[in-house]
This record gives C-alpha cells, sequence and structure tokens, in this order.
C-alpha cells in the first residue's frame, strides 16, 4: 500500500559482529523503510531485532553494511548523526526518562537547545502535546510520580517534540504492567493513523496485525520473512516463523 | 556593732547591689543572642509543622533539624553563659557552697593546668591562629581538589566512551595522551603517603618558596584532586546507561549530553562522598607540622613544648577536630537524607 512513496531508511547487508565475528547479531540485514510505513519487527529474543533498530540511529555501531537515511550514509564520517538523530525519535523499553527534570522540561530540553526555539514556544507545542496524549495535568511532576504507561507516553512525545521524520520503538510495553500496555498501544496508533513512519520492535502481536502495514519476522541476526501483516499471521511460508507463531499466539 | 559601721556596711550593700545590677544587665544583654537561637528554632518549627500540614516533603524534615539545632545551639549557649556569671559574681553574691566550689576550682589541677597551657603568654592563639591556618588550608586545597578532580574524571570517562565513537585523528590522540596522564596522576598520587608528597613539593619543587600556606594548599589539592576524580567517575559511570542513549537520541552531542543530562544526576549521587572527602581533608592538613606550617595540630603541639604538658593542648586539639567534624558531618546526613527522600527515579 505505500510501496510507491519514498524510501526514508535504507538499509544494506546490515553486519554486527561481536567477539570477531563469533557472536553475530546482525548478519547481512537488507530493506528498506518508506515513508507512512509502519514496520514492525517481530521474532524470538536475542534474533538481533533490537539491534537492528538501534543501529538505525547508530546507538549500536554495525560492523559492515550501509544505512542510508533521506539519502545521506549515516555512517560516513562526513555525517553530522546528531543532525540525523534529531530527525529520528526513538522511545526505549525502559522510557529513560530525565529524572532530574519536570514532565515539561523533559519535552522543551531538545527542541530549546536544539531547534533554537523560545521557552514559550517550547512549552506551548510541549502542551499541546501532552494533551493530546491526556496527560497535560503532570507537566509540572517529575517522572518518579508517574505511573509506567504515563512515563511512557511521555517519552513518547519527548521524542515527538522534536518533529521527527521516523519513530523508533524498541519494546516500548515490554517494561508495562499488563493493564498500561493498552494505553500506550493507543497513543502509538493514532500516530500510525496521522501518518507517522514508524518502526517497533515489539512481543505485541495484537498490535502488529492492527497497526503494522509491514511485518518483519527475524531470527539469528537475519531477515527470515517480510510481509503484510495479513500474510505473516493468516500466510506464514517459513518453518521458523509457524513455530514462533505457534508460541506466541 | 556601732551605729557608723552599720551605715558603712549598707553602702557598701548598695554599692555593691550597683554592680550586682551592672551585672546582670550585663549577662543579660549576653543571653540575647543566645536566645535568638531557640526563637529562631521555634519559628522554623512552626514553619515546618504548618509544611506539614501542606505536605510532607522532604524540607519539611530539614526545617524541623534546623529547628531542633538551633534550639539545642541556644541551650548550649546559655548553660555556657550562666557558668561565666557564676565564675564572676561577687563573691558575697553567690551561696557560700558555689563560692567554696568556685575557690576549689580555682585552686585545682585542672584550671592551674588550663591557666598555664591557654592563657599564661596569650597561648590560646597558637591554637586559634592554628585553627585558622587549617580552615584557610583544607577550603583552598578543596576547591583545587575538586577542579582536579572534575577535570581528570571528565577525560577518563569521555575516553571510555568516546574511544569507539571517535573515528581517530587529532582529537583522539590528545584524548588519549590526557587519558593516559590523568592515569599516571591517579597511580602516583593514590599510591604513596600524602605526608611524603607534601615534604616532596615543600623541600624539593618548592625549595625555593617559603610560603607554607601555598605549598600546603597545593600538596593537599593535588592529592584531594585524585580521590575526588574517582568519586566523580564513579557517579558517572552509576548514572543508568538509557538516561545517556536518551540524550543521544535526542540528537545532543556528547558534551550536551554531558552537561543537561549526565553531570547533574551524577552531581546528586557523589555530593555526599565529596562532603565526606572534605572531612576527611581537614583531618588530613594535621600533617602540615612535617613543613613547618602552624596550623591547629602544630600550634597544640608548639604549647605542649612550651609547656611541658601534653595532656590539655592535645585533648583540646581533638575536641576541636571533634566538633568539627560532628559539625561537618551532621550537614552531610541532612544532605543525605534530602537527597534520598527527594530521589526522582
Amino acid at each position: 500500500m505505500n510501496a510507491d512513496n519514498e524510501v526514508i531508511i535504507s538499509v544494506k547487508d546490515l553486519k554486527k559482529y561481536y567477539d570477531d565475528g563469533e557472536v553475530k547479531a546482525l548478519d547481512g540485514v537488507t530493506t528498506d523503510i518508506r515513508k507512512g510505513e509502519v514496520v514492525v519487527v517481530i521474532g524470538p529474543s536475542g534474533s538481533g531485532k533490537s539491534t537492528f533498530l538501534r543501529s538505525l540511529n547508530l546507538l549500536e555501531r554495525p560492523t559492515g553494511g550501509t544505512i542510508t537515511f533521506d539519502g545521506e550514509d549515516i555512517m560516513s564520517p562526513a555525517t553530522d548523526i546528531n543532525k540525523l538523530r534529531q530527525k529520528m525519535g526513538m522511545v526505549f523499553q525502559h522510557f529513560n526518562l530525565f529524572p532530574h527534570l519536570t514532565v515539561l522540561r523533559n519535552m522543551t530540553i531538545a527542541p530549546m537547545k536544539l531547534h533554537g526555539l523560545s521557552k514559550d514556544e517550547a512549552e506551548k507545542k510541549a502542551m499541546a502535546l501532552l494533551e493530546r496524549v491526556g496527560l497535560d495535568d503532570r507537566a509540572k511532576a517529575y517522572p518518579s510520580q508517574l505511573s509506567g504507561g504515563q512515563k511512557q507516553r511521555i517519552a513518547i512525545v519527548r521524542a515527538l517534540a522534536m518533529d521527527p521524520e521516523v519513530m523508533l520503538f524498541d519494546e516500548p510495553t515490554s517494561a508495562l504492567d499488563p493493564e498500561m500496555v493498552g494505553e500506550v498501544l493507543d497513543v502509538m496508533k493514532k500516530l500510525a493513523d496521522a501518518g507517522m513512519t514508524m518502526v517497533c520492535v515489539t512481543h505485541e502481536m495484537g498490535f502488529a496485525r492492527e497497526v503494522g502495514t509491514r511485518v518483519i519476522f527475524m531470527d539469528c541476526g537475519t531477515i527470515i520473512e517480510e510481509n503484510t501483516p495479513e500474510e505473516i499471521f493468516g500466510n506464514p511460508q517459513n518453518e521458523r516463523l509457524k513455530s514462533f507463531l505457534k508460541k506466541v499466539l | 556593732m556601732g551605729k557608723q559601721s552599720e551605715s558603712k556596711q549598707s553602702e557598701l550593700i548598695m554599692v555593691s547591689r550597683k554592680k550586682y545590677a551592672a551585672m546582670i544587665l550585663l549577662f543579660g544583654i549576653l543571653s540575647v543572642p543566645a536566645s535568638v537561637f531557640p526563637v529562631l528554632g521555634l519559628v522554623f518549627g512552626i514553619i515546618a509543622i504548618s509544611m506539614y500540614v501542606k505536605n510532607n516533603s522532604v524540607k519539611t524534615l530539614m526545617m524541623a533539624d534546623v529547628g531542633k539545632t538551633l534550639g539545642l545551639i541556644g541551650l548550649i549557649l546559655n548553660l555556657i553563659i550562666t557558668e561565666i556569671e557564676l565564675l564572676f559574681f561577687p563573691l558575697e553574691k553567690i551561696p557560700s557552697w558555689l563560692a567554696k566550689y568556685r575557690e576549689v576550682f580555682f585552686a585545682s589541677d585542672f584550671w592551674l593546668d588550663f591557666e598555664n597551657n591557654f592563657l599564661t603568654d596569650t597561648r590560646y592563639t597558637y591554637i586559634g591562629k592554628g585553627l585558622l591556618t587549617t580552615f584557610q588550608v583544607t577550603i583552598f586545597a578543596a576547591l583545587l581538589g575538586i577542579g582536579l578532580g572534575v577535570v581528570v574524571a571528565l577525560v577518563r570517562s569521555s575516553y571510555e566512551t568516546l574511544k569507539d565513537e571517535l573515528k581517530g585523528g587529532f582529537g583522539k590522540a590528545v584524548l588519549f595522551v590526557l587519558y593516559k596522564i590523568c592515569g599516571v596522576y591517579l597511580t602516583v598520587i593514590r599510591g604513596t603517603p600524602v605526608v611524603v608528597q607534601l615534604m616532596i613539593i615543600y623541600f624539593v619543587i618548592f625549595a625555593s618558596s617559603n610560603n607554607k600556606v601555598l605549598v600546603a594548599v597545593l600538596a593537599f589539592g593535588i592529592n584531594s584532586g585524585a580521590y575526588v576524580a574517582e568519586i566523580i567517575r564513579g557517579g558517572i559511570m552509576s548514572v543508568d546507561k538509557g538516561q545517556f542513549e536518551a540524550g543521544r537520541s535526542l540528537g545532543f552531542g556528547y558534551v550536551r549530553t554531558m552537561a543537561l543530562i549526565i553531570i547533574p544526576q551524577a552531581f546528586k549521587t557523589v555530593l555526599p562522598s565529596l562532603a565526606n572527602e572534605f572531612i576527611v581533608l581537614i583531618k588530613e592538613t594535621s600533617v602540615s607540622g612535617y613543613i613547618g606550617l602552624q596550623e591547629l595540630t602544630k600550634g597544640g603541639d608548639i604549647i605542649r613544648s612550651r609547656t611541658y604538658s601534653a595532656f590539655m593542648p592535645l585533648i583540646a586539639v581533638a575536641l576541636i577536630y571533634l566538633v568539627i567534624v560532628m559539625f561537618f558531618s551532621w550537614l552531610v546526613s541532612l544532605l543525605e537524607r534530602g537527597l534520598k527522600k527527594n530521589e526522582r527515579r
């Protein structure tokens, strides 16, 4: 459905080896991520899906292969990775909110320091985003005063405050109590409906099926199968995918 | 008893009554500042209670603690003033049992020893000036130590995080050299006794200078810097790695991530340890006598060499250190409690 849109991130033969090649976290991953896509990466633990995601904004330094973002090679020494990261929002499993700053300051610090927004502009924008996720009454709270679900929603809007072109989600609901998973997935779904390009590593098969436009199944550092959610869940081809789905569904 | 002598006596009593009134006035005035403390304590207590009603926060506890302490200080000051009053009141104006007690006290070995060690030839100035020098050296050495420590800690932790990210070239080479220099500094300073370092700086490096305070500040500052560096590096490392990644993923460079996100959090965790290092430093300066610097310990020692009595000056010196250290330890415990309750994770 988005096959004709322009490619934002292009990954070619991505490799990440540890211990001189003894451990291969990523062993030749190639894929394109197009504007407006919601790519959901699934797979057993240790399959390299988190490493793959963290390589996209170079939190993990790949051993080989290339990643281009907006046509720029992100691993080239000439590239200003900090500039590129501003266009790639990231949401972590453990939220990683800044505990010494209020919710509002968490959200305004990057736009103010990096985009040169004034305090008023940044706070206005942050409040609008907080309203979108129904947390505008917690602007003055500190992260420790929030529940896990609230923390993760704040983490999402903190990333959105930088107006990213792509949002990367690294198991955003894995550290949450079950009753809080829904509120975070809701925010992500709304984000997807609004047309945000998203790459999401998750164990939430319901989310993958419902919101994803493409599902990538990874195992042993490679992409085993990649297709629409309907095909992946309705008509899996590979044996490993079949046995994985049997376990998780 | 004749009439004349009776009137003379009543005159005498009148005079001594006036003196007595003046005395009472004087000590009354003296106890005013002392009374300020309990009053302030009361004020803090009331603030603490009203804050407790509103919201039970850390500040409440700190307020209550400050109130308690001020009250205690006031009580002790008032006690001391009362004691002094009793010592100097005219003999006939105090109860006879107390007068007898006072006579005995002023004739006691304790008082004579005290007088000989501290009052004769104004020997207490050795203690007073020595204390001043001790503070001088400690404060400037602490400042130097923190400055050095921060720089060394930043160089070491920067190199450790950036060595994979930097693509080589001039910057990395410079950082590597600095990293190695800092490593040598830490090894040498932490591997040798501070007295030896002090003497090397005084007798070898600054052999031509006679500014003992400066030498002591340098020696203790450089020594303390090594320990401060490790404290701060530990603080930086104790901040969750995810914080660093979150900062970088928003687009902050290494320096800004450190300055805006890591250092403020690290600072909170290391503050009590840094304060403890300051306390250690106060006591460490007592070896300055090795280069002839007259700080508190040396001051007490000089008195001992004059009076040939060791007990009074040394115990006095020990008590002064004890009071100072207890005061700062109390501050540190307040700080620790505040930080713990304030923990925002």
